[in-house]
């Protein structure tokens, strides 16, 4: 093999190990310290040796058990350069230990659970969660969690740096949290996931290639706790809602790239497989017999899915489960849906009653779908002018150019 | 780790609690105390004067300023602290739930820099 050959071969399996495991090992590596910034450095560090080490000695037979030695010897020499290290460094060289004594192990643990939850943690700010999630668990670089959130890269990057300092400092567990307290604090997990998933779904066209991925990973993050907290009805609820959405992605769009709204999607154009197995996790978490708000929103998914595959109006059963989450979340988004559902069984008047009581929300005021649900409603009672105005507003709302051509079209249409 | 749990609370309202109200409390933080030593978390604690007790200093161009009353003037006061010596800052704010001043008032719990 030529050097250049090996050179490749080494990064193809660095890139594979980094792509298999990058959370394991920050987990790994900040269990004991709860470091994450170090460790993610010591892990770069890991990295750039394996690229220069490899092409020369070959690519080891265990890459990731390599990396975390290289890891965790640099995370020592760093601890004992600090005064008070040599508690640290002594912890640090005993998860060593742990690992060399199975060395036929053919898997390292998998601590990422615990990295979530520290991630999500509520002495953590809300809005740091889900990208911090991003990026200790699946390695995303703040630049492209930047991109994703809509927020300016220095900004997200010291927001991060904070975050972990927080971690760091304020001595923030890694650990998955005593059954007791498991309820609440996984919630904090399963909203972060969705706020990732949220964030790419957006992105209908797929046009912006961070936010594309952060769909992917989200519903990665939502196997990976169904995977290590099976029996958690949310979190089947909240990995069936995205299966749901993800299958319907395609669909969003037509051959000419156009907006298409959910019922004039065409199910043939939806993924069967994945409706089947959301399907499944809806219905092995609803034999646990705990609703909750992730079920329910799966639930409704389910509802629409079947709607469009059988022909069949089923808009009470959409209302009830509304009914249901809006009395569980008390969110002003499930209210606008809940209306709408109103619409469809008790006709326009009922609905835009019931969007004025809750019109008076701030956070609907700036959201475009309040505006375009208001304007269809308004058409339907004939009400051109207002609907009009309605239209133009959420217009002004919206950044995706295709939702903008059709609400543009539907304005048009009112004549 | 050691963490200061800060107690905050209206100290004139605290003041005005009638003498069973009062009896109650103290018996509450007593046993609260206690429950830190058993755990073999505590690291010191004290109850402070009220804030028109205070005075504040401060040096600027090489003179000593000496002022009277709180460094700020907030809705809720520091009453006291406990400080505690536990394993992460989730036992940490387990012990600040079950302090007597989280009913009614405000715990912050910080981290010590450690040296």
């Amino acid at each position: 093999m030529t050097s250049d050959a090996r050179a490749v071969e080494a990064r193809v399996a660095a890139e594979a190990a980094a792509r298999r495991s990058y959370g394991k090992l920050v987990a790994l590596l900040a269990a004991h310290t709860r470091d994450l910034a170090g460790a993610e450095d010591a892990l770069s560090e890991a990295f750039a040796s394996a690229l220069a080490d490899w092409p020369k000695h070959g690519c080891p037979a265990r890459p990731e058990a390599w990396l975390l030695t290289v890891a965790r010897r640099k995370l020592v020499d760093v601890s004992r350069k600090r005064a008070r290290g040599e508690a640290v460094a002594a912890q640090i060289l005993r998860l060593g230990d742990e690992l060399d004594r199975a060395p036929d192990a053919p898997e390292i643990p998998d601590e990422r659970l615990a990295l979530m939850f520290a991630c999500a943690h509520p002495a953590l700010d809300a809005g740091i969660r889900a990208p911090l999630m991003l990026q200790v668990v699946v390695g995303l670089d703040a630049a492209a969690i930047a991109s994703a959130f809509l927020v300016a890269p220095a900004a997200m990057g010291q927001r991060l740096v904070r975050a972990k300092q927080k971690i760091r400092r304020a001595g923030i567990p890694l650990r998955v949290p005593e059954r007791a307290e498991l309820a609440a604090r996984l919630e904090a997990v399963l909203e972060a996931i969705y706020a990732a998933f949220a964030e790419g779904w957006a992105d209908a066209a797929g046009a912006d290639v961070a936010r594309r991925e952060l769909a992917d990973e989200g519903i990665d993050l939502g196997r990976l706790v169904v995977e290590l907290l099976p029996g958690e009805p949310e979190a089947l609820g909240l990995l069936a809602m995205m299966l749901y959405a993800e299958a319907r992605r395609a669909a969003r769009r037509d051959a000419n790239g156009e907006y298409v709204p959910l019922d004039a999607q065409d199910p043939a154009r939806w993924d069967a497989a994945l409706i089947d197995e959301a399907e499944a996790l809806l219905h092995a978490a609803s034999a646990h017999g705990a609703i909750g708000r992730y079920q329910l929103e799966a639930a409704l998914q389910s509802a629409h899915v079947h709607r469009r595959r059988a022909g069949v109006a089923n808009w009470a059963e959409v209302l009830a489960l509304y009914d249901a989450l809006l009395a569980l979340s008390g969110s002003p988004v499930v209210a606008l849906n809940r209306a709408v559902a109103l619409g469809e069984v008790k006709g326009p008047e009922a609905a835009l009653l019931a969007l004025d009581e809750i019109g008076a929300d701030r956070r609907l005021v700036e959201y475009q779908p309040y505006w375009a649900a208001r304007a269809q409603l308004l058409a339907r009672t004939g009400a051109r002018d207002e609907a009009r105005r309605a239209y133009s507003l959420a217009l002004g709302l919206e950044r995706d150019a295709a939702v903008q051509r059709f609400l543009q079209d539907r304005r048009e249409a009112l004549g | 780790m050691q963490y200061l749990l800060m107690i905050y609370s209206d100290e004139k309202a605290y003041a005005q609690r009638p003498p069973d109200v009062i009896k109650r409390t103290t018996e509450a933080y007593l046993a609260y105390a206690d429950a830190i030593k058993k755990a073999g978390a505590d690291a010191g604690s004290a109850r402070l004067q009220p804030t028109h007790t205070a005075t504040t200093v401060r040096v600027a161009d090489g003179k000593t300023q000496v002022l009277n009353g709180p460094y700020a003037d907030t809705k809720e006061q520091l009453g006291g602290y406990f400080l505690i010596d536990v394993p992460d800052l989730d036992a940490a704010l387990s012990w600040a739930a079950r302090c007597p001043g989280a009913q009614g008032g405000v715990i912050e719990v910080r981290p010590i820099w450690a040296m």
